[in-house]
């Protein structure tokens, strides 16, 4: 059943054509999906009471209408351990085309991972997981499934990968809470079934995983057309 | 929608013969059902007259008994009105072979059938399509009887989105040996699809396998598809072309790159059970092992009895290649393996996995080492690699080791060079219900569907 609040969400979304990615975690969250600690500062003032409250470090992202990839724009900056650094951030973004603030976040770590969705014309709504980061189409090491997923599917997807060793304590590092990627892959599939009508795909990438548990630390939403 | 007026008419009418051109389409569909077939068949031309001695009937109304299926072959946007008439006339169902609809642009024509036969709930077949081949009951391919290669009756139902590739099926699967209970080519697909003719499979008493060659489902129809195919209780097969994107979608998701069409495709086929067959030599193979050993599942422990050494290092590549293990022998079955060899090859075979029966090995040194790995339970499949020229054996051996088979039920697949001369030595197996392949790969192909096969 589709929350009143997400589908809020996705209405005021439908001009852009995708979803803000403050807009995005929070829409996450309400689907009981993990997200980092985070506040959306629409000036300087708020930023840094927000990374306060936050405390440093914490990692910095802009938010425009205009910007889907924001690599790409050097919208994006990690570990910033000060008020000034922050600020200065925040002048650098604000020349950007319809900029809209930046979004404060806590610093997250763990192993990078994506989960995703697409609508595929002969299957409908199709979950993707695979190892993440920002090479995820250069490296392709990503498990398809229809979903929504069943319990057996976890564990078919991490065999499929060739990265999975990676995730089961490779060379002495701890393994990932595995319980709490089951969780975030099920609340997905549950989230994507409710909203596959008005989506075309979803990037969770990364999906950050480690011993301590999943936090999905970027959210992009494509809207269909409607 | 009951398909089984379609599938096992007992009457048709072929209509749109030709008085002028025999090679009409619909003289070859009427010819060869009246000569080779039991179903009662009726020609139809708004003409009437008589061809080769039998009456033409002016339409479908006319023939002076119910018509299970009408066979169409008009012109195009004569086809409409043909099976307005069928429709009247209470004929049961057809197979509208006449191109020259969506396939060529008439999108307008074929929307009309679609309407027509959805209004009436009226089952067809087609249109652009060869129609329904089934051994022994009826023949809708326009090819002339004697251009045809035709499989033997057997438990592999086949259908095919492309005529060509479906005939050209056949005349694989008669090479191979593997029967078939109907071959049906469905072209534009415009009312019975896939999952119709799955369901209608499903429950077919003829049918033990399925497969499927498919370009493309129509929008979320694979999704209703691979649920119902996992649930059939039957080995399905998909063979799919239209393997490459077309390239130049703009995308702005890195989801939506990485889950190209085959991508996903391939993935939720393997996530629902269904096999999937890359090209024609793989599907001959997984429906020959799976006509004979649907109810069998292994998980895929091999143990291979060879003739060659050779032949077994390439058949170990082969089987870890795709997954499969070739584990090691205890002592204890070293040694029943050792008693069994006669005194000639005693000091020479290997008894090792794969077992190495060298070109001195007799008739009965397979038979013995086939007996002890049938009751191995290290082992779940075993491969036999036999060369029929080495001059310890014979051509009943084929017979004998089935019968090892028979008695066990562990499955067992051969390998044995397809020429004309070892036939009868294939045959032996063929007879007794055990795959033989033409190829170690195939071989290799063979056992390993069988893990994939569910359990039914």
């Amino acid at each position: 059943m589709l929350k009143k609040e997400i589908q809020n969400i996705l209405d005021s979304s439908r001009e852009v054509g995708w979803v803000l990615e403050p807009n995005a975690k929070s829409l996450l969250h309400m689907a009981g999906l993990p997200v980092p600690r985070y506040g959306w500062a629409e000036n300087i003032e708020e930023a840094a009471s927000m990374a306060a409250e936050i405390g440093y470090p914490i990692a910095a992202k802009v938010v425009s209408p205009a910007v889907v990839h924001k690599t790409e724009v050097q919208g994006v900056s990690l570990g910033i351990d000060s008020q000034e650094k922050l600020q200065e951030f925040y002048r650098k973004m604000s020349i950007l085309p319809e900029f809209a603030g930046i979004l404060v976040e806590e610093m997250v770590e763990g192993e990078e991972l994506i989960v995703g969705a697409t609508i595929d014309y002969q299957f409908g709504p199709t979950v993707l997981f695979g190892i993440g980061g920002t090479a995820v189409e250069v490296y392709k090491d990503v498990a398809l499934r229809m979903a929504p997923l069943a319990p057996e599917d976890m564990s078919s997807m991490l065999q499929e990968l060739k990265g999975g060793k990676l995730l089961a304590g490779y060379r002495g590092k701890e393994p990932i809470k595995f319980s709490a990627l089951t969780e975030v892959l099920l609340s997905f599939s549950d989230l994507l079934m409710d909203i596959a009508p008005f989506i075309e795909s979803i990037d969770l990438n990364p999906l950050l995983c480690s011993a301590q548990g999943c936090v999905v630390a970027d959210a992009r939403i494509i809207l269909a057309d409607q | 929608m009951d398909l089984t007026p379609l599938f096992l008419p007992q009457s048709v009418a072929v209509i749109g013969v030709s008085s002028s051109n025999d090679r009409h389409p619909a003289n070859v569909i009427f010819s060869k059902n009246l000569l080779r077939y039991p179903v009662r068949t009726h020609a139809v031309n708004p003409k009437g007259g008589v061809l080769h001695g039998e009456k033409v009937f002016p339409s479908v109304s006319a023939v002076p008994e119910e018509v299970d299926l009408a066979v169409v072959a008009v012109r195009a946007e004569y086809v409409g009105s043909v099976l307005q008439e069928c429709i009247a006339a209470g004929v049961k169902s057809a197979i509208v072979i006449s191109g020259g609809f969506s396939e060529s642009g008439r999108d307008d024509l074929q929307t009309g059938l679609v309407d027509l036969a959805a209004r009436h709930d009226f089952p067809f077949v087609g249109p652009n399509c060869l129609g329904l081949y089934s051994p022994g009951i009826i023949d809708t391919f326009f090819l002339p009887a004697e251009r045809m290669v035709q499989p033997p009756k057997g438990g592999v139902a086949i259908v095919s989105q492309s005529g060509g590739i479906l005939v050209d099926l056949l005349v694989k699967f008669a090479d191979e040996g593997v029967g078939i209970s109907c071959a049906i080519s469905i072209g534009n697909k415009a009312i019975i699809r896939e999952r119709q003719l799955l369901e209608f499979l499903a429950s077919d008493s003829r049918t033990g396998v399925i497969v499927f060659y498919v370009e493309g489902f129509a929008r979320d129809e694979g999704r209703d598809f691979v649920r119902m195919a996992r649930d059939c209780g039957k080995p399905v097969i998909v063979m799919k072309a239209g393997k490459t994107n077309e390239g130049g979608r703009a995308v702005s998701s890195h989801t939506a790159s990485l889950a190209g069409d085959y991508q996903v495709f391939r993935s939720v086929l393997k996530q629902h059970g269904v096999i999937e067959a890359r090209n024609e030599y793989e599907l001959a193979s997984y429906c020959e092992a799976l006509s004979c050993y649907s109810d069998k599942s292994i998980e895929g422990r091999i143990g291979i009895v060879t003739g060659s050494g050779g032949h077994g290092a390439m058949a170990v590549d082969a089987c870890i290649s795709k997954g499969l293990s070739v584990p090691g022998f205890s002592e204890s079955i070293r040694q029943q393996l050792q008693d069994g060899f006669s005194a000639s090859i005693r000091s020479i075979a290997a008894v090792g996995n794969p077992v190495d029966l060298t070109g001195s090995a007799l008739e009965n040194d397979f038979v013995s080492a086939v007996e002890t790995l049938s009751i191995t339970p290290e082992i779940d499949c075993i491969l036999l690699l036999l060369l029929p020229y080495l001059p310890g054996i014979s051509s009943d051996l084929g017979a004998s080791i089935s019968q090892v088979y028979r008695r066990s039920g562990k499955p067992l697949v051969a390998y044995v060079p397809h020429v004309e001369k070892y036939r009868m030595l294939i045959e032996g197996f063929e007879l007794n219900r055990v795959p033989v392949a033409s190829s170690i790969e195939s071989a290799v192909n063979m056992t390993s569907v069988l893990r994939r096969c569910r359990p039914c």
